[in-house]
């Protein structure tokens, strides 16, 4: 008997080994980590990705700049309209194209709406890692009424396809103003709701507030950017570094919290929802009459050279970078992924923290898996 | 900065490099054991301040393998692209800069697994997507009759 307790006690000073994912309901996706720990503290953590690695640059190599479109939606398809308006701004900056006024004011209300539905299911799917179920159920009731105007106006709920190279697929629905803001005065009266849920609540402070902090060093050094970078205090909105389509024509503010833990990276996103809101709001009966698309050639030939856009998706930075040699098909293209980058940052947060908080600090950092593998 | 003071900047730091001004940015092209000297000085120096790697790309260019990274400031929001490669293709060997940003190990792990370039210095060069049996996809040389439609 006293053996055993003894081999007990040896094994608990031991470090072990365990394996949390591929399928773990708080990676949402095919994200595997192999976890060190010691009792429950994790010394070490290796991410291990690629389960569902398409090659999407190699793809992009024989596709011609209108079909590429339909592949950036499937990197981060919470952003897909942000990632689409990625590459349509790439190919409009190499071809020297102006859109027009009402391409850009479409694209920046878009886009915001695009930000406020995926912070909505990184609230949904947050509160339910750290087990508030009734957070999923509001938070997609909500998602439900921005991908309706989606519906109407792209066809597509998640994979919308609207941005194109000059423009737009098709003009906005007759509706889509009315919906616009009869979705924003409704979501001003629950997102109060959210707060009082999640935000105020005491046990959730307890699990997020002063866990897996981040240093606004560590943020910039491993290129942590979006919101869980800006809760670090790394001033990295590209809205507001390089602002494109209609984003210097609006008044907004930058987010920017200094204590870069799990509760503020959390906040972060709750706050940019009312800053989206406000953008919209100024744009939204303001958007100029006009053409919906600039006339494009039938096939797009990119002159010779290099090319580099950055815009912020809902997750931070995506960067595509075209190198032409002039030809129908791309030369390379590099798709610099947000998520791919944050996650590079996950064992030196979670290293020292217990793992129940692992749970939580994944979910703050907000993955997207498809935008890590690509 | 502006480019031009930027140019004068990394021309002081070192005198040898070859400097183009792009269609967006200041180009600077270089051989690979000189990166680790200009990239450290141009972290440290408060002016430039080049803080924040935000790309790194691996690129085929056919006869050579090269990277390129995109390096930006969290201070000053100016951006400079540098550039390196090597021509063989057969053992490709760079220098890792894992060391100044750290957000270059997944990079150059990517790197090594879709172009075959190895990092020296790297603290875990493993491939992060495919396992060993795979090639090297990216690079332009790469044949997989059953996958990769060809025109």
């Amino acid at each position: 008997m006293e053996e055993i307790k003894s081999e007990i006690l040896d094994k608990e000073k031991q470090e072990y080994t365990i394996n949390m994912g591929p399928q773990h309901p708080s990676t949402h996706g095919v994200l595997r980590m192999v976890v060190s720990l010691k009792g429950e503290i994790v010394q070490n953590l290796v991410p291990h990705i690629g389960y569902i690695h398409r090659g999407i640059e190699k793809m992009c190599e024989s596709l011609t700049y209108p079909q590429i479109i339909h592949l950036t939606d499937r990197v981060d398809y919470l952003s897909a309209h942000i990632n689409n308006e990625a590459l349509s701004l790439c190919v409009e900056k190499a071809l020297e194209i102006e859109v027009p006024e009402r391409v850009k004011y479409i694209r920046t209300i878009m886009s915001e709406l695009t930000r406020i539905q995926s912070h909505q299911l990184f609230w949904a799917s947050f509160g339910m890692d750290l087990g508030g179920l009734t957070c999923f159920f509001y938070g997609l009731r909500d998602r439900e009424k921005i991908l309706d105007i989606f519906e109407e106006t792209c066809g597509g709920r998640m994979i919308v396809s609207y941005n194109t190279p000059g423009g737009l697929m098709y003009d906005i629905h007759p509706n889509f103003q009315k919906k616009v803001k009869d979705f924003i005065k409704d979501f001003k009266k629950l997102l109060p709701e959210y707060d009082q849920l999640l935000t105020g609540n005491v046990i959730f402070h307890e699990r997020t507030k002063g866990i897996g902090i981040l240093s606004k060093e560590d943020a910039i050094s491993y290129g942590v950017t979006g919101p869980s970078g800006r809760a670090s205090g790394f001033a990295c909105d590209i809205r507001k570094i390089e602002p494109y389509s209609a984003y210097s024509k609006v008044d907004f503010k930058e987010i920017l919290f200094n204590e870069g833990d799990t509760f503020h990276r959390y906040f972060a996103r709750m706050e940019e929802m009312r800053e989206s809101m406000k953008i919209i709001e100024q744009l939204i009966d303001n958007i100029p009459e006009g053409d919906y698309c600039v006339k494009m050639k039938p096939i797009i030939k990119l002159p010779e050279g290099e090319y580099f856009q950055r815009v912020e998706t809902a997750r931070g930075e995506l960067d595509v970078y075209i190198i032409s040699d002039g030809n129908k098909t791309p030369y390379r293209v590099k798709l610099r992924t947000p998520s791919f980058c944050n996650l590079g940052a996950l064992n030196l947060i979670a290293k020292g923290g217990k793992i129940a908080d692992l749970v939580a600090i994944g979910g703050s950092l907000d993955f997207v898996i498809p935008d890590i593998d690509r | 900065m502006t480019n031009e003071q930027l140019k004068e900047k990394i021309l002081s730091i070192d005198p040898k490099v070859e400097i183009t001004e792009g269609k967006q940015f200041l180009t600077v092209t270089l051989s690979t054991n000189k990166i680790i000297n200009l990239a450290q000085k141009l972290k440290n120096d408060e002016e430039t301040k080049f803080d924040y790697l935000m790309c790194l790309s691996g690129v085929d260019y056919k006869d050579s393998l090269g990277v390129v990274y995109h390096i930006g400031s969290s201070k000053h929001n100016h951006v400079i692209v540098i550039k390196t490669k090597t021509s063989n293709r057969e053992n490709p060997v760079l220098e890792s800069v894992t060391g100044i940003w750290e957000t270059a190990n997944f990079h150059e792990r990517e790197v090594y697994d879709l172009f075959g370039i190895k990092f020296k210095n790297h603290p875990d060069l493993r491939r992060l997507f495919l396992d060993n049996s795979w090639g090297f996809p990216l690079r332009k040389d790469y044949v997989d009759d059953v996958n990769i439609v060809s025109k």
